[in-house]
């Protein structure tokens, strides 16, 4: 028997045929990952031979499609972060005590229920909650405050909130789910309460996988784009004011790709310069949070 | 006095569970008031030549056939192209990389970039789609182009999804088999498959569900708010329902916004079903 037979010959080539067809699907996600850094660095070194790096980054104004162009990238910054800040104002306290509340105080009966509405809810496309913010809550907040205007800030930044607060709740509670029940037992143990249990055993015991969430959730407030392009305005203005209109980076990206411009033009080629900008943010805050979470799963596995 | 002091911090218990279900309670009762206030105005303009008719520029007698069509074929053709490369991916990752690579860094490396690529933003992908595939491979801004773009969109969390689903398949599955000789292959395509398929497809639910609800990726490669006829291959331009919507909502008229709602009540509930189908498969397959 030297030789195999040649039936088993076309089993280990069929073996080999399937692995080799499998590594290639799996190859696409780096062939992706190529794709992705590779249009965005090609235009943005088309774009700062045009512009120099100096003013991107400190000109105060960002007016590419006007006539008279200024190509300073912080008055887009300053929208982002605004509307991003609103947002976790609104989705971080809420969906850190409803996790606790579902976690720590809720019966088995209550979660099973409310933890796969949350799931539900997580998936209304954000298309939606743009017309929430533009058609039903600009209207309610004109309301409370008269200067407000019908573009603003404030109202998406509170809807993106609402948006992100079932998915925040979602990851938070599965974070305190991890804690293990021994370190509660202890605190009750000692005659604790199930708030001081909660707010000063739970809440820091599974602290790094909460962090690990919010940066999830700041990466995704940055790059969310319906709302802010439907409520938020067009107007990249350099202020902290909710009460005005504000552009954030994926709007204005939505914004130039809904006009007809040309390829190669440098309005063209700021889509691109924003794109890269939102690409690194992004990829910075998923590093910080993929670094939080081992560091949970390593205390807790 | 130590017993007063005991006695305010069961209070301080008691009144931090009392607001947070008030919270929790005030969250979905927003999130409630918001969705039946969309669904009021909707259903006044559904009707049947809306759900059959064509966009027009009174906003009486547009319809969302084109857009409808639109985003049917293209949850169809993400389907047909993420699924079989993403669920690959995660069978090469999960059980061939883990042995050919045990030890390196390789997968290490191929698990944080597919966690990345997840994280990317989807207008991100968008950028990608009107570069590659309607510039470079000249799609042009047709069906084939976004619903490429929704793809590469999605194949990373149906990738993470499925891994989860094939870790969550018990080891001794897979060596009973090898130990009876089946090959590798045999092994996965008759026993861990099969027995991660739910797991797998509450994944892939929920990701079809998503692209489905995208706009931003599409708008760059560039579907239409109006759209006169119907795909008829893959190559025609093409529109989709969350961009129609976008697209008036965008519109001053209140007679487009009325439309949007329409649109909206078309939309969500589908939506809503398919994300409600995948937790309930899913919740029924972690009970047994």
């Amino acid at each position: 028997m030297g030789k195999p037979s040649r039936k088993l010959r076309g089993f280990q080539f069929r073996e080999f045929l399937i692995e080799f067809l499998l590594a290639l699907c799996a190859l696409v996600s780096v062939l992706a990952t190529i794709a992705i850094i590779g249009v965005l660095v090609f235009e943005t070194i088309l774009f700062f031979r045009n512009i120099p790096v100096g003013s991107f980054f400190t000109d105060l104004q960002w007016t590419p499609l006007f006539s008279e162009k200024h190509f300073g990238i912080l008055p887009l910054l300053s929208g982002t972060f605004l509307i991003t800040t609103i947002a976790m104002m609104v989705a971080l306290p809420s969906g850190l005590c409803i996790a606790v509340c579902l976690s720590e105080y809720a019966p088995a009966s209550v979660r099973k229920v409310v933890k796969p509405c949350l799931e539900i809810l997580a998936g209304i496309p954000t298309v939606v909650f743009g017309y929430f913010a533009l058609l039903l809550v600009t209207p309610f907040l004109q309301n409370l405050l008269p200067g407000l205007s019908g573009f603003n800030a404030l109202s998406p930044g509170i809807v993106m909130g609402i948006m992100i607060l079932p998915w925040a709740t979602s990851l938070s509670d599965d974070a305190l789910q991890a804690v293990p029940t021994d370190l509660r037992e202890a605190a009750y143990a000692l005659g604790s309460t199930r708030l001081q249990t909660s707010f000063r055993v739970v809440i820091p015991a599974a602290f790094s996988g909460i962090t690990a969430a919010f940066f999830l959730a700041v990466a995704r407030a940055i790059g969310e784009t319906m709302i802010v392009t439907i409520a938020a305005g067009q107007q990249a203005k350099l202020t902290i004011n909710p009460l005005e209109p504000a552009q954030t980076m994926t709007a204005y990206i939505v914004q130039v790709s809904l006009g007809d411009t040309e390829a190669g033009t440098i309005e063209y080629q700021t889509v691109f310069v924003i794109g890269m900008t939102l690409f690194v943010l992004t990829l910075l805050l998923n590093l910080v949070s993929e670094h939080f979470k081992k560091r949970f799963q390593e205390a807790y596995q | 006095m130590r017993t007063r002091k005991i006695g305010w911090k069961i209070w301080n218990d008691r009144l931090f569970s009392i607001l947070s279900f008030a919270l929790l309670g005030f969250a979905m009762l927003v999130i409630l008031v918001l969705l039946s206030a969309v669904f009021l105005d909707g259903f006044t303009r559904l009707n049947w030549s809306f759900l059959t008719g064509f966009p027009s520029r009174f906003s009486e007698q547009a319809g969302i056939l084109p857009s409808l069509v639109g985003t049917g074929l293209l949850a169809l053709l993400v389907v047909f192209i993420t699924f079989p490369v993403g669920v690959g991916a995660a069978v090469y990752l999960e059980e061939y990389a883990k042995h050919r690579f045990a030890g390196s860094r390789v997968l290490r490396i191929f698990e944080l970039n597919i966690t990345n690529l997840a994280g990317i933003p989807s207008i991100v992908y968008g950028l990608l789609g009107l570069v590659l595939f309607v510039r470079v491979l000249a799609l042009g801004q047709s069906l084939a182009a976004g619903a490429l773009t929704l793809s590469m969109l999605l194949f990373p969390v149906i990738v993470i999804s499925a891994r989860e689903a094939l870790r969550a398949v018990p080891m001794s599955i897979r060596e009973c088999s090898l130990a009876l000789g089946a090959t590798r292959w045999q092994t996965i395509r008759h026993h861990v498959l099969p027995a991660a398929l739910p797991g797998i497809l509450t994944g892939a639910i929920l990701a079809i569900s998503r692209a489905t609800g995208e706009a931003a990726p599409l708008i760059l490669v560039g579907a239409l708010a109006y759209v006169a006829f119907l795909p008829d291959s893959l190559l025609s331009p093409f529109s989709a329902l969350p961009v129609q919507i976008f697209s008036w909502v965008s519109r001053p008229q209140v007679g487009f916004h009325h439309n949007a709602a329409a649109a909206i009540s078309v939309l969500l509930p589908a939506l809503l079903a398919l994300n409600s189908l995948a937790i309930w498969l899913r919740n029924r397959y972690e009970r047994k």
